[in-house]
């Protein structure tokens, strides 16, 4: 018996059979079910019911339904970057003390400089930077967010932007794995799963990316809350803090639709497929799960991978700051080398060095650029401060506002980390996708980022 | 099985795994008996019933889709240990989205001891279609009727009975997130697998021609490939020109198929609970 012969038998015997076969089965399937499931499933009219389809009917309207999102957003940003700032200074405090203190007894003891500055300096600093830059945002973003989701808003953020979608030539789903790269982009890529086209997948896939994960929601809050609000005070500038981020997370958005669009008409043509989508009930949040799954799963897991990359890259800029090469080191000449691709984008050297040396993980990007620049001795205002950054980027080392505006840019631009490319390369088994993810999203972030530099240069802003 | 309790079980007792002999085994899947698969529509708390059997805490949420892989983890009930799997939630086993695949493939070349299919109690026509689907492929299922607490607050009444007696497989209510039903659930499973139920599950018969087309080419498919799950089910799959099982057919994919499900896929990991199901 032949696999052929099976196949020319099925064939002819679909002949056989009246052409709407496959359709009475399926018709007589869902005739049945409807008849037992009537006979199994008694109603009595309620008014819960109703409550639920009401809010629906508010929260996917057409006119109000984006701006609830907008504002739900905003809040839950707001709460982040407000409580984060708080937090993070303290924790920073105590860091850097428990640091001074270490290396204070490192130097009782007698330890040569360089035990002492390879610990203390390398290794510990990074990983204080991480935490105190990191561990606030996440611990009250991720509940906030995990509270959405448990609650059952998602699927109506899908709901609501399906026709964006349709329009960008990609599928609605997307807005639910785009969700999901809020939290993680390696985890919106394997979300990805659930779009059936291969196409509309992949274009989920390539464009996860530009929506700001947890591990660069960090550098975005630390910058708007450093320079853009630093003219205000009180809930004033936690509000334009949050406002810019809010705002920086909608060109993300922005983004991924105008790139959808782009590659549903080159590389990846086709048409947008429908899809049902169902709106699940709304379900009280079991908060103990919530506590759970977002400080255990999501924010402890984050911030130990964070660690895991940023003690080894706090150990590395160590030693690039401390190889001396004439009366210069290491860093200095690598940043100094790259700086005029740097100042090309509105960056400069020390940026784009601290970048290469986070591609494992973006979410030290901050750290590692800080204590590059650290390496210099300019802080004068106590590290975790906002003075004590402003000082630090603005006078010691010549940030102009273009300069935190481009970063911010590019952190939302540039390339998935090295998880995200791995976990796009099992996805999509092909070296050329998870090529092109990167050559896309460093593309655009260099483009975006020397437009911008020009133009404002052009007018003369700085 | 000898019994310890003095005072007779109130209501209570019911939710507490102590009561009905359930050790939760998380990750401890190496050495079990039995193979139990978990299938459903999105949404309907697989994942709840997963976590409230194995002790694991796979993450769940309110939106469909979110299992996309499948899971594995443990338990033992009453000295026997399940190995259960938990699949992603689908509407149907018909189209060709990754999930389904997943689904189906596990289902029919997994050969699992007993496939629970977990319905949503307040929305049961719908999962009925999957249901149904299930029963295609293996007369091995028990039905399990969830989120029966908002079901009742909504004012349905759901008759597992009746239910079960139309699909010809039994149906056990439950509400997993209180783990009420589950002892029943669990019960009803071992029974089945050990032959003390005997299902009879409704197909659909379809004309006369559609049958004897059916019995002309099952045959041929288990001549081709001997000790292939579920012929009649591939044969009307042929008929409907699936291509997904017309390319496995040629490849002679069967028998890796059947094989490669015995293997553990993906094992419940933290690191999946992060990168793979938030």
């Amino acid at each position: 018996m032949e696999a052929n012969e099976i196949l020319t038998k099925a064939e002819s015997l679909r002949g056989t059979l009246s052409t709407g076969f496959r359709d009475e089965i399926v018709k007589s399937l869902y005739s049945q079910a409807e008849t037992i499931a009537k006979r199994a499933v008694k109603t009595a009219s309620n008014k819960k019911y109703d409550l639920d389809q009401k809010i629906d009917r508010l929260v996917t309207s057409p006119i109000v339904g984006l701006p609830i999102m907008l504002v739900l957003l905003s809040i839950i940003i707001w709460l982040t970057v407000s409580g984060a700032n708080v937090a993070s200074t303290a924790i920073a405090n105590v860091l850097f003390g428990i640091g001074d203190w270490g290396r204070a007894l490192f130097n009782q003891v007698g330890l040569p400089w360089w035990i002492t500055g390879f610990v203390w300096d390398g290794i510990y600093l990074g990983l204080a930077w991480v935490i105190s830059v990191m561990l606030p945002p996440m611990a009250i973003f991720f509940p906030a967010f995990t509270f959405m989701e448990d609650l059952g808003y998602l699927p109506r953020v899908a709901f609501n932007l399906d026709w964006l979608f349709k329009k960008a030539g990609a599928h609605g789903k997307q807005s639910l794995t785009m969700a999901m790269g809020f939290g993680c982009n390696a985890a919106g890529v394997v979300a990805t799963r659930v779009i059936d086209s291969p196409r509309e997948r992949l274009i989920a896939i390539l464009t996860n990316n530009f929506v700001p994960c947890n591990g660069r929601f960090p550098t975005l809050i630390m910058l708007a809350t450093v320079f853009v609000a630093a003219g205000f005070s009180g809930v004033a500038s936690s509000v334009i803090a949050a406002g810019t981020v809010v705002g920086v997370v909608l060109i993300g958005v922005a983004f991924t639709f105008l790139m959808s669009w782009i590659l549903s008409r080159t590389l990846l043509k086709g048409e947008a497929s429908a899809f049902t989508l169902e709106l699940p009930p709304y379900r009280r949040p079991n908060i103990s799960r919530i506590l759970y799954t977002s400080i255990i799963d999501r924010t402890i897991f984050v911030l130990w991978r964070a660690m895991q990359t940023a003690a080894p890259a706090g150990a590395i800029i160590w030693i690039l700051a401390n190889i001396t090469v004439g009366d210069s080191n290491l860093a200095r000449l690598i940043a100094d080398w790259l700086n005029p691709f740097g100042l090309l984008l509105g960056l400069d050297g020390v940026i784009l060095l601290a970048y290469i040396i986070a591609i494992p993980a973006n979410e030290i990007v901050v750290p590692t650029m800080m204590m590059v620049y650290m390496g210099a001795g300019m802080m004068v205002n106590g590290p975790g401060t906002s003075a004590g950054i402003f000082d630090l980027l603005v006078n010691g080392n010549g940030w102009t506002m273009l300069t935190a505006v481009n970063l911010m840019l590019f952190a939302l631009l540039h390339n998935p980390c090295a998880t995200t490319i791995m976990t796009i390369y099992k996805e999509t088994k092909s070296l050329k996708w998870a090529t092109v993810s990167v050559v896309i999203t460093l593309g655009t972030a260099f483009l975006v980022t020397f437009l911008t530099a020009s133009f404002t240069r052009l007018m003369g802003w700085v | 099985m000898t019994e310890k309790k003095t005072t007779p079980p109130t209501e209570n007792c019911e939710s507490c795994p102590a009561f009905y002999n359930l050790e939760q085994m998380g990750f401890k899947i190496g050495n079990f008996d039995r193979v139990v698969a978990l299938a459903g529509n999105p949404n309907t708390g697989k994942s709840t019933v997963f976590n409230a059997l194995t002790g694991l805490k796979q993450h769940t949420g309110n939106w469909p889709g979110k299992t996309v892989t499948r899971a594995e983890g443990g338990y033992q009930f009453n000295g026997v240990r399940y190995k259960l799997v938990d699949l992603p939630g689908t509407y149907s086993l018909l189209s060709a989205s990754q999930d389904e695949e997943v689904a189906r493939d596990f289902i029919l070349f997994g050969r699992p001891d007993c496939t629970i299919v977990v319905t949503d109690a307040t929305a049961l026509e719908r999962n009925l279609n999957l249901v149904m689907q299930v029963m295609e492929i293996t007369d091995k299922v028990v039905i399990a009727i969830n989120l029966m607490d908002e079901a009742k607050r909504k004012g349905l009444e759901v008759d597992a009975r009746s239910l079960s007696r139309d699909l010809g497989v039994p149906a056990v209510p439950i509400t997993a997130r209180t783990g009420e039903g589950v002892h029943t659930l669990l019960a009803t499973v071992a029974d089945l697998i050990n032959g003390d139920i005997v299902t009879k599950p409704l197909r659909v018969e379809g004309t006369p021609e559609f049958q004897k087309a059916v019995r002309e080419l099952a045959p041929m498919i288990e001549q081709l490939a001997p000790g292939v799950p579920n012929a009649r089910w591939l044969a009307i799959r042929l008929l409907d020109g699936d291509a997904k099982v017309q390319q496995a057919l040629m490849s002679g994919e069967f028998g890796q198929l059947a094989a490669r499900q015995q293997q553990t896929d993906v094992q419940f990991s933290r690191k999946m609970s992060v990168e793979g199901r938030q």
